[in-house]
């Protein structure tokens, strides 16, 4: 991207990441060092380890061993609501939105963390509490201009289409106004065109500054969009480059391309 | 994006906004309730003569309380609390305890007598820290498990009202306790009273009409400031663990203290309930909030319309006229009935026929639970159950977005 910030940092960095779930080696001994403003990629088989990879560095997983480091802090062990303060959003592979709220109301959640009123403000509507609630509302309503489902603001979020629940999800993560956003397989189930506007959000969502780490088995949306990629199989890494590198890679084409290219 | 037009006239939009956000239904319930409110003790008074009927209302009012608190809990935040009578007794306990003569016989050897309005109060904060004492060992614990633990509370605390018998009186219950008091106070024809008039140095000493009034107030403001809060950063964090708790965690939300904010906020609502019920009924016993009790208050939230305000105060005053009414007068109507179309044989008793009032008698919980079993069946939502609110952006939201939609390039 040309119009990265000048600092050149990692803003994310995996450091012999391992999560073990009893004798499965979910995650073995994975290190990966992602760039300020990059549209990095986390690929592999199914089964290879990506979601708990995922899970274990946005707190819902604590790590086996290995260390996170976030934007120069150690936040391996962190608590949920810790990394998402922290400056981590994330989307999930099995879209969790918040059924019976509206979609608006789901973006409200995201500015949750970047609220400031207290009960007793809330209880009484101080004019602090109603001023913030105002803001809230317009910044939520922005956010759902700017991923385009503007019209459905109103509508419960399980009321839908898939494609815009997966959009409204990408809106609530960039409601806690993260410096880096995790997408667990943004593009899954979608038409080619939608791939295509899946494509365009994410360079948007890059030019706000926002780093972008994402999963993803659509090979099309990979190359197309992500400046570097990671393969993991089996927990572990195997391959770890630009797109056309890894493309060519022997042990990515037999453990995860072999089969379709 | 263009600038919201919006944003130029904040006060005046601000008002209008607020009445947007009123759903249309809500307006409705609220006015007619308000209304049948104040017409209330006059009109009832007129009709029968006596306040009984306020007095009662006065009652179901304490329901009405119990229901908004446990609609926090279970309506907002999703956390089902089997045990909400322990709160309830804990509100009432505080203010028996100190506006009473009981602390005479107790080791303290001193009676205290606050006064209520400082003890409504403080009956409230030690609900809501009795609320955060049992949320904090249940975080951990959700649905079914929570439910079962709540349900422990819920009978540990009448328990230990009865076995502390040193301090609470325990079988005995905790009688004669302090009437509120006023320095000035209103009486009028809808209290049997000739005329409008000022009474100085007033004390409530059991007076139905007093009482009905402080509940309503009561009442009212709860309504406030549960909507207020249903509305705010709180309200949605409360929402969003009762929809995906990971989801809300993974969103910022601290779920642990939003969890608790539930239990204490909720519990404070009974524990001002409690006060009220101490002082208006002036008598506690530990037989007063028993696990039926709990269950009937799940009952309004459930049948109400969970996560819906006015929703679940319909519920209460539907379940407490129900209860109280419905069912007990149900045997003399049943019987005149039976009179009236001349099946009036049905009535007298022989061998194992009780008569037909008996037997109506006989079966009341069964009818009790037909009911319910019906009004589920019916609308298995809730009466007025809780609707996605109307949105104060909701006109200029479809005009923005299609100008986004032109944006997406389509290839």
């Amino acid at each position: 991207m040309s119009d990265e910030p000048p600092r050149t940092d990692n803003i994310l960095e995996l450091t012999d990441l391992t999560k073990r779930f009893g004798g499965l080696l979910a995650v073995d001994s994975v290190s990966l060092q992602i760039r300020r403003g990059e549209v990095f990629a986390l690929i592999g088989p199914n089964g290879a380890g990506k979601t708990t990879l995922f899970n274990s560095v946005t707190g819902l997983y604590q790590p086996t061993s290995g260390k996170v480091v976030f934007d120069g802090k150690d936040i391996t062990g962190s608590k949920p609501h810790q990394v998402a303060r922290g400056g981590i959003a994330r989307t999930f592979q099995n879209i969790r939105l918040f059924d019976y709220m509206s979609a608006l109301d789901n973006v409200r959640v995201g500015y949750h963390v970047r609220m400031k009123s207290k009960v007793w403000d809330s209880l009484f509507k101080l004019p602090r509490e109603r001023k913030e609630e105002e803001m809230t509302t317009q910044l939520a309503m922005d956010l759902l201009r700017f991923v385009g489902i503007a019209r459905h603001a109103n509508n419960y979020a399980r009321n839908l289409p898939y494609g815009q629940q997966r959009r409204l999800e990408i809106a609530r993560a960039l409601a806690t106004q993260p410096k880096l956003l995790l997408l667990d397989e943004p593009a899954a189930g979608f038409t080619p065109q939608e791939k295509v506007e899946l494509m365009v959000l994410v360079r948007k969502i890059l030019a706000r500054g926002i780093t972008v780490f994402l999963i993803e088995h659509d090979m099309k949306v990979v190359m197309g969009i992500s400046e570097r990629i990671v393969v993991l199989d089996h927990g572990e890494k195997i391959a770890e480059g630009p797109p056309d590198e890894v493309r060519k890679d022997r042990r990515v084409i037999e453990a995860y391309l072999g089969k379709s290219a | 994006m263009s600038e919201p037009t919006t944003a130029k006239r904040p006060t005046l939009w601000s008002r209008l906004h607020l009445r947007e956000r009123i759903r249309d239904r809500d307006t409705a319930i609220y006015s007619v309730l308000l209304i049948v409110a104040l017409a209330w003790p006059m009109s009832t008074y007129f009709a029968t003569g006596s306040s009984f009927l306020t007095a009662q209302a006065a009652h179901a009012g304490t329901y009405v309380l119990l229901a908004i608190g446990l609609n926090v809990v279970v309506g907002f935040a999703g956390l089902l609390d089997l045990g909400y009578a322990a709160f309830f007794a804990i509100g009432a306990y505080c203010y028996a305890l100190f506006a009473s003569f009981q602390l005479a016989s107790s080791p303290l050897h001193h009676a205290y007598h606050l006064p209520f309005w400082l003890m409504l109060f403080v009956g409230m904060f030690v609900a809501a820290a009795a609320g955060a004492i049992l949320g904090f060992p249940t975080l951990r614990l959700r649905g079914d498990y929570l439910a079962i633990v709540t349900l422990g509370f819920g009978e540990i605390v009448p328990q230990l009202f009865l076995n502390l018998d040193q301090w609470t009186g325990g079988i005995n219950a905790i009688g004669s306790i302090d009437q509120p008091s006023l320095p000035a106070w209103i009486t009028g024809p809808w209290a049997g009273a000739t005329s409008i008039q000022i009474v100085p140095k007033f004390n409530f000493s059991f007076d139905p009409v007093a009482y009905y009034v402080l509940v309503v107030i009561m009442i009212v403001t709860a309504v406030i400031l549960v909507t207020n809060l249903h509305r705010s950063r709180l309200g949605r964090a409360w929402m969003a663990i009762r929809e995906d708790e990971v989801a809300a965690a993974a969103m910022g939300i601290n779920t642990v203290t939003t969890k608790l904010l539930a239990f204490a906020i909720g519990a404070s609502f009974s524990g001002f309930a409690g006060a009220y019920y101490g002082a208006s009924f002036g008598l506690v016993s530990p037989d007063s909030f028993l696990f039926v009790v709990s269950i009937t208050v799940l009952v309004m939230v459930v049948l109400g319309g969970m996560g819906n305000i006015s929703g679940v105060i319909v519920g209460a005053i539907a379940i407490y006229f129900v209860l109280n009414n419905l069912l007990v007068a149900l045997p003399s109507n049943v019987e005149s009935l039976a009179n009236a179309v001349g099946l009036g044989f049905l009535n007298k008793s022989s061998g194992d026929w009780p008569g037909l009032a008996g037997e109506t008698q006989r079966l009341q919980f069964l009818l009790y639970g037909l009911i319910l079993v019906l009004m589920m069946l019916l609308r298995p939502q809730g009466l007025f159950p809780s609707r996605v609110r109307e949105q104060e952006l909701k006109h200029d939201a479809v005009v923005e977005e299609e100008t986004v939609a032109e944006q997406v390039p389509a290839t």
